[in-house]
């Protein structure tokens, strides 16, 4: 899934400006798993949008809605009734979500109340880890199913650097030396040979390399 | 012989190599490059000229191997995948290999975190084996990595790392032995305290033949200081410097711990030459050049050959 984490407030606060009306959106989708900005953070940022204006005197009109998807224009059409009483939208969802708002209501400010930061998968209560990086072309087939693009500080194909030690990465003692789980994983499996494959130069342009990317399927079209 | 390399000569030879290094300085100071490299000069085959270590912002490897050549010394130009893309390091190569340089050492380099640019972006279009693959293929194949040709395809004797201390220690002769798959000509190691080690590393290294296809020099470090050598033992990632080490720089008194330091590194040099597949010995004598001569003088490694 896609993580997130809240904005500070001030920063929220700081956007909002004089802007009293405003149309609060969250994302029933990753951000709520990801406890960021799903129903229930929704409803605590409004309320502590709105104390903050009441400690200055000032009550703001916040309406609250979470949306079944933001990145999605069926959903992002529930928003239209609600549009022309709002002076701006502060979106919980990820970034794809806001702009997915604004694609669709072109003449409304919008501010994002999260920062979008992985695809990443859940360790434990609380604890998300980056897992993805969304290269376009997979090679968790040649890396017993664990990325060094993702996992890897230097992103190394034939890894790992000098700076592995222990299990971990020379970057920080909480950090896992990915290299060091994938030969693990290779061992267990008995294909530890595999290691010495040399994994050949990427091909970015299926990265970032190729500019913003799209996909297009004919025969859902 | 595949180019024109002074290292290459002294291995082909059947010599001991020795090399030194030279960190660039912060700032445009040519002359400080000249100092150091003064210092080295007779001592040394070839002088690595590092990279932006430990992501530190520094006068440019080839700006500074240039100065090396003019000088009529022989630079070892490093290059780290973390600054540059394919089309950066590829376009330098060129460039240093047309002003004569035709040594280099294929490195990822340290994280961007160490240095004073943490906020940087690393780039890692390619890693260091990839690195060595572009470099040879541009060699022998006189092609880019792209795979277009290239007129007047640069010879470069291909230089890499090798860590025998850093985990995990089973896989790492599997890494040389991947390093000489992509292409490498010449190694050299990562500083050496843990010399038991070391020979075991190297025992690997020759029951599979590697110290038959690629030269691998043996990196030493005079330690200056008993606080130099606590620091690397606790601090650098990837370090081994054993108790006794420490123990030994600790009850030197204060200002007997340089000399000290360059006993310690003679007698590692003097161990270390006695190990069957050692082809060179890479002395890193960090802001400490002058301290070379003597090392190499008295581990029985000077004069140098003309070659």
């Amino acid at each position: 899934m896609i993580t997130a984490e809240r904005k500070p407030l001030a920063e929220i606060i700081d956007c909002i400006g004089e802007n009293r009306r405003i149309l609060l959106v969250g994302c029933n989708e990753c951000v709520t798993v990801c406890a960021a900005g799903g129903r229930k953070e929704v409803a605590t940022l409004a309320s502590a949008l709105q104390m903050n204006s009441m400690r200055h005197g000032k009550t703001l009109d916040i309406r609250e809605m979470t949306l079944e998807r933001q990145c999605d224009p069926e959903y992002v059409e529930q928003l239209a009734p609600f549009i022309d009483q709002a002076d701006v939208i502060v979106s919980m969802a990820c970034g794809c979500g806001v702009q997915e708002v604004v694609r669709r209501f072109r003449n409304k400010r919008i501010y994002p109340a999260v920062n979008t930061k992985f695809m990443g998968a859940s360790e434990g209560p609380g604890v998300w880890a980056e897992r993805c990086h969304g290269c376009g072309n997979c090679l968790l087939g040649l890396t017993g199913g664990i990325c060094p693009i993702a996992r890897c500080s230097k992103s190394l194909m034939n890894g790992p650097c000098g700076g592995s030690s222990k299990g971990k990465c020379e970057i920080g003692s909480d950090v896992d030396c990915v290299w060091q789980l994938i030969w693990d994983r290779l061992k267990e499996l008995g294909i530890e040979d595999q290691y010495e494959n040399v994994i050949m130069a990427k091909d970015w342009s299926t990265e970032r390399g190729g500019g913003p990317r799209k996909i297009v399927r004919e025969d859902l079209a | 012989m595949k180019t024109e390399s002074t290292l290459e000569k002294v291995f082909n030879a059947g010599h001991i190599a020795v090399t030194g290094e030279c960190g660039p300085p912060r700032g445009a100071l040519p002359d400080k490059v000249r100092e150091k490299a003064e210092l080295l000069r007779g001592y040394v085959d070839s002088v690595n000229i590092t990279d932006n270590q430990t992501a530190m912002v520094r006068m440019s490897s080839f700006a500074a191997s240039l100065i090396l050549k003019q000088m009529d010394m022989q630079p070892v130009l490093q290059m780290v995948c973390r600054d540059r893309n394919r089309l950066g390091m590829q376009s330098e190569i060129i460039g240093a290999y047309s002003h004569g340089i035709n040594t280099m050492l294929c490195l990822s380099g340290d994280h961007c975190k160490f240095g004073d640019h943490p906020m940087a972006k690393g780039v890692y279009d390619l890693d260091s084996v990839q690195l060595i693959q572009t470099v040879r293929k541009m060699r022998d194949e006189g092609k880019f990595q792209g795979g277009a040709d290239i007129l007047n395809a640069p010879k470069m004797f291909i230089g890499a790392a090798a860590n025998p201390f850093a985990d995990p220690f089973e896989l790492r002769v599997a890494r040389l032995a991947k390093k000489v798959r992509a292409g490498v000509d010449f190694i050299q190691t990562q500083c050496i305290f843990n010399i038991d080690k070391f020979e075991t590393w190297m025992k690997g290294v020759r029951e599979r033949g590697l110290d038959k296809e690629v030269y691998i020099m043996a990196g030493v470090t005079p330690i200056k200081s008993v606080g130099a050598a606590r620091y690397m033992k606790n601090r650098v990632p990837g370090m081994d410097v054993p108790d006794h080490i420490v123990e030994r720089m600790a009850k030197t008194p204060k200002d007997k711990q340089a000399q000290e330091g360059i006993d310690i590194c003679v007698e590692s040099i003097q161990r270390i030459l006695s190990i069957e597949g050692v082809a060179g010995i890479h002395i890193m004598a960090i802001e400490w050049e002058s301290a070379v001569p003597e090392i190499v003088k008295r581990s029985g490694l000077y004069p140098r050959p003309q070659v």
